[in-house]
């Protein structure tokens, strides 16, 4: 069969069916009894040749609506940011995107050298000591710090802010079945974690108090307050954090958390449907030995010269098994990269500036809201994102709004009860004024 | 003389930027009127100040210092490096594929939850399995959901005292790292002489506490287990679950199907046999088939095509919850779905065949140099053994170094861990017979080296940016980060 990939002719395979000493290459599944032989081809659809399959896909795509043609106020972890564009160029080498694993340190130091950058810019923003080389996402990088937890304290039970990311929360609990871990929500209030019921559930059982900064409502977490409770009995204080608004926010290190991890999605990586994108996992440094995933270290040549290697992996699963601190072994180093050079190109400057004109534009649209006469629902000072309760269910809503071109905020009522008919609006730097004017134009009339 | 590349931080000068943002079309509020003093960052992180150019010479100079497939060989067994198409990487890029929000209305979705559905629906006439879901982000990750599913279902029947998982001493670690997440004890059953499951100690182990026996079909020496039905036999007989780790399914496609073994659960790797790209170490995408009888178990959403079009259900109650925010790596699915369209039937069984001859081949070339332990058609990938050379004073590592030298990446080395010096090589489809001949020369070449003069095998590698580099210090003394 003559396909681009596939570059064997008739005459390559006969010399080397003749080298092998067989036949036909059918020979070479005797091996595989007939009873389990799969007989004939798969039942799926035939090929398409290179030009027929992208006009195919195109049209594919093309029903989606996509937010760079819609204007989008949806965030909920996952957010419309600017894209450098270089990101793109810069991974699209394929020097980095056809590589695996740096395991072959002489032939692979681009790869390992960007992973130890990006590590370090995590430790910056994060004011942790240690980062690793990525997770999956945000939501399997904080079940692994509740694992993590645990298995540090030897303690069963997980404290859980009800104001972190729902789906984060699922993953959670789903992650904590395996050790069989306690599971334990910690309701809100006003759109941040209740401490009085944190303090009512504290004890010396705890292994972990997780909470998010900004949480799932776009709030602020009191960290300062929340810190001396969580490590009241021992426990770990674990923070998921959207790294951007670190920019401008006191990093969770400062506040004398042990875990901070989050989602570098909002550096660089596309929203893709929802992945993939790029967990971070950053520690203090008495968990270095603990973390999970890969980590890369600088060292020295033979010659001395400056050189990086997948290290302390003596932690990991190809080395200690069913012993391993985690299962992970694949993770998102090509999207590490694109946060890596998102973060470069952002820089010091750009990094603060972003996440300001984040703060400036989510401030901007709240208070039209709040001049129109709606119901903003927690008063706390908040990052991107806000919550505005609306007097019909916001599926409708939002459906009138893509009558408009635009694509709505997050329905909260799927996730709290308490909260139906409830919105959550995120305003990155990409929204314009116009847009927001718009938005809180076309929901004119829905204050409760 | 390699020139060292400075690390970003080094090339970092106050007052250059590399971004432009629009400017502030709205009151500017000034942050301390909105976020009180504590919770204002005083310290700004410190990230480089480079400009555009500087970031683009940066980033070209690491990449040159990297070995991708697009390079050159790259036989690392059990990674499936096959050639990554392009037209891929320009479907995953399409505004309707890359810039869709996951919680946006599922009328606004239709394309992508129709891709997925499709892609479901390939892959398990692919696997010969009754439901897919793509939610897994990377192989392991399909193992651990794959194992909290089998969890769940003899939970559901009342059955808690399930508490082992069966791997072959063969197994690649993420199996028994993965049984250990979900809660499970690992048990090892030993291999034959033959490279196969030992059938009496397979007997021998499984039990009433037998939750699963994880394999993979080729094993990772690359040999089909023949035994495959008796093994699936004696595990369901037990009451046990047969879980398939799909990271070597390029072996098998249109040869034989995991559903059609006997397997009730199954992981694929769709950055090996699908080509969505390795990209440095990930992302992957992991999803998981599983038979009707664990179909409740998925994880939530499934996604479903009902009259109105395409939806994602989350009404399931028995599903074993959320394994991961949204639903799985979409921008991996899309490049797998476009590599499986533009296979085909016929193609993806070429791919196999193909796949097989060339590990074949170049295991017959490669017998009289270096040791294969197991002499028989191997299947997309074969292991040898380094013990020969050994003996001549020349690691299995020396080996893999020197192969730097003629600029291939070298095989997967010490792994499977029953095999003394072993070195696992996986060539793939996507390579010409002139490839394979020119890795066979430098092979016999280094064999030849390791007789006369060792010592240039010793001290391989040297065309390399580095030279070997010191790895114990950096484990005992760890420098994870720059700092000025
Ligand atoms: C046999 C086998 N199983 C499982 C895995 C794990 O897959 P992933 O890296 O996608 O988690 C690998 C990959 O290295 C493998 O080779």
């Amino acid at each position: 069969m003559l396909h681009r990939y596939l570059p064997m002719t008739e005459e390559d395979k006969q010399q080397m069916l003749e080298t092998i000493g067989v036949q036909s290459i059918d020979e070479l599944f005797s091996d595989i009894p007939e009873s389990v032989r799969f007989q004939g081809e798969y039942n799926i659809k035939q090929a398409k040749s290179e030009p027929e399959l992208m006009k195919e896909l195109m049209a594919l795509a093309a029903k989606n609506a996509d937010i760079k043609t819609y204007p989008s106020f949806l965030g909920a972890g996952v957010y419309d940011h600017y894209i450098p564009t270089i990101v793109d160029h810069v991974i699209s080498r394929s020097e980095f995107y056809t590589a695996y694993t740096p395991y072959q340190p002489e032939i692979s130091q681009g790869e390992l050298q960007a992973i130890f950058e990006f590590q370090t810019m995590i430790c910056e923003l994060t004011g942790m000591d240690v980062a690793n080389s990525s997770m999956y996402d945000g939501g399997t990088a904080l079940a692994e710090a509740a694992l993590l937890s645990a298995a540090h304290t030897k303690k069963k039970k997980v404290l859980l802010s009800k104001a972190v990311h729902p789906e984060y929360r699922d993953v959670v609990k789903t992650y904590a079945k395996g050790p069989g871990l306690e599971v334990i929500e910690i309701p809100y209030k006003n759109g941040v974690t209740d401490l009085d019921a944190l303090q009512a559930e504290m004890n010396e059982d705890v292994a972990c108090v997780i909470v998010q900064y900004p949480n799932f409502f776009g709030q602020i977490e009191p960290l300062k307050e929340l810190e001396p409770i969580a490590h009241a009995h021992k426990g770990m204080f674990v923070v998921a954090s959207n790294p951007l608004a670190l920019g401008v926010l006191t990093p969770p290190g400062q506040f004398g958390a042990d875990i901070v991890v989050g989602d570098a999605q909002p550096f660089g990586i596309p929203a893709q449907f929802g992945g993939p994108h790029c967990g971070y996992f950053a520690v203090k440094s008495a968990l270095m030995r603990k973390i999970p995933g890969r980590l890369v270290g600088q060292t020295t040549d033979e010659e001395g010269r400056r050189g990086f290697v997948l290290t302390l992996q003596a932690r990991e699963q190809h080395i200690r098994r069913d012993k391993a601190t985690s299962n992970i072994c694949s993770n998102q180093a090509l999207n590490a990269l694109a946060a890596s050079v998102a973060m470069t190109a952002l820089g010091k400057k750009g990094v603060k500036e972003m996440a300001t004109m984040n703060i400036q534009k989510a401030h901007y649209a709240k208070e039209a809201f709040v001049n129109h006469g709606f119901d903003v629902v927690f008063t706390g000072p908040f990052f991107n994102e806000f919550v505005v309760r609306l007097n019909k269910p916001v599926a409708e809503v939002n459906k009138k709004l893509l009558e408009k071109s635009m694509i709505g905020g997050y329905d909260l009522g799927r996730d709290y009860p308490e909260l139906q008919n409830c919105m959550l609006i995120a305003v990155t730097e990409l929204r314009t004024k116009e847009e927001i004017d718009m938005l809180v134009k076309e929901l004119g009339d829905c204050h409760a | 003389m390699h020139k060292d590349q400075p690390l970003i931080f080094e090339l970092s000068k106050p007052g250059r930027i590399g971004y432009s943002l629009p400017a502030l079309d709205v009151p500017a509020v000034d942050v301390a009127q909105v976020i009180p003093t504590e919770y204002i960052r005083q310290e700004a992180p410190d990230l480089p100040e480079v400009s555009e150019l500087d970031i683009m010479r940066h980033y070209t100079a690491l990449s040159k210092r990297n070995h991708g497939v697009d390079s050159g060989f790259y036989p690392l067994g059990s990674c499936t490096m096959k050639y990554n198409p392009k037209i891929n990487e320009n479907v995953a890029r399409f505004a309707g594929f890359a810039h869709i929000h996951p919680l946006q209305p599922e009328e606004t979705v239709q394309g992508a939850l129709e891709l997925m559905y499709d892609l479901q629906e390939h892959l398990k006439e692919i696997t010969g399995m009754d439901a897919v879901t793509l939610q897994p982000a990377a192989g392991a990750h399909g193992e651990w959901t794959g194992l909290m599913m089998i969890r769940a279902y003899h939970e559901a029947n009342g059955d808690y005292n399930r508490t082992k998982v069966i791997v072959p001493d063969t197994a690649h670690g993420t199996n028994p790292a993965s049984a250990t997440v979900a809660g499970f004890e690992t048990v090892t059953v030993k291999s034959t002489e033959e490279g196969l499951v030992d059938l009496d100690d397979l007997r021998r182990v499984v039990g009433p506490d037998t939750a699963a026996l994880m394999l993979t079909n080729p094993n990772t020496l690359g040999l089909f287990e023949e035994n495959i039905l008796e093994m699936a036999e004696i595990v369901h007989a037990a009451g046990g679950k047969l879980y398939y780790d799909g990271a070597n399914l390029n072996a098998v496609l249109s040869k034989a199907r995991p559903g059609d073994m006997g397997f009730d659960v199954v992981h694929l790797n769709l950055h090996k046999t699908f080509t969505g790209p390795h990209g440095g170490g990930g992302p992957g995408s992991g999803p998981v088939g599983v038979k009707a009888d664990l179909t409740p178990f998925l994880p939530k959403p499934t996604v479903e095509k009902g009259e109105n079009g395409y939806y994602l259900d989350y009404d399931r109650p028995k599903a074993i919850g959320r394994v991961k925010p949204f639903y799985g790596n979409f921008g991996i699915n899309v490049r797998a779905y476009t590599y499986i369209r533009s296979m085909g039937p016929d193609g993806l069984k070429a791919v196999t065949e193909y796949a097989v001859l060339n590990a074949n081949y170049m295991m017959r070339r490669l017998a009289e140099y270096y040791d294969l332990p197991y002499n028989r058609h191997c299947k997309h990938e074969f292991v040898l053994s380094g013990k020969r050379q050994k003996k001549l004073g020349v690691r299995t590592l020396d080996i893999a170094k020197r192969l730097l030298d003629f600029g291939y990446h070298p095989p997967t080395i010490y792994f499977p861990l029953i095999v003394e010096e072993c070195m696992m090589i996986e060539p793939t489809e996507t390579e010409s017979k002139e490839t394979l001949d020119a890795f066979i020369d430098a092979m016999i070449q280094i064999a030849k080296e390791a007789e006369e003069t060792p010592e240039i095998v010793q001290e391989a590698p040297h065309t390399t940016v580095v030279k070997r580099l010191d790895e114990t210090t950096a484990a005992r003394k760890p420098i994870l980060r720059y700092q000025k």
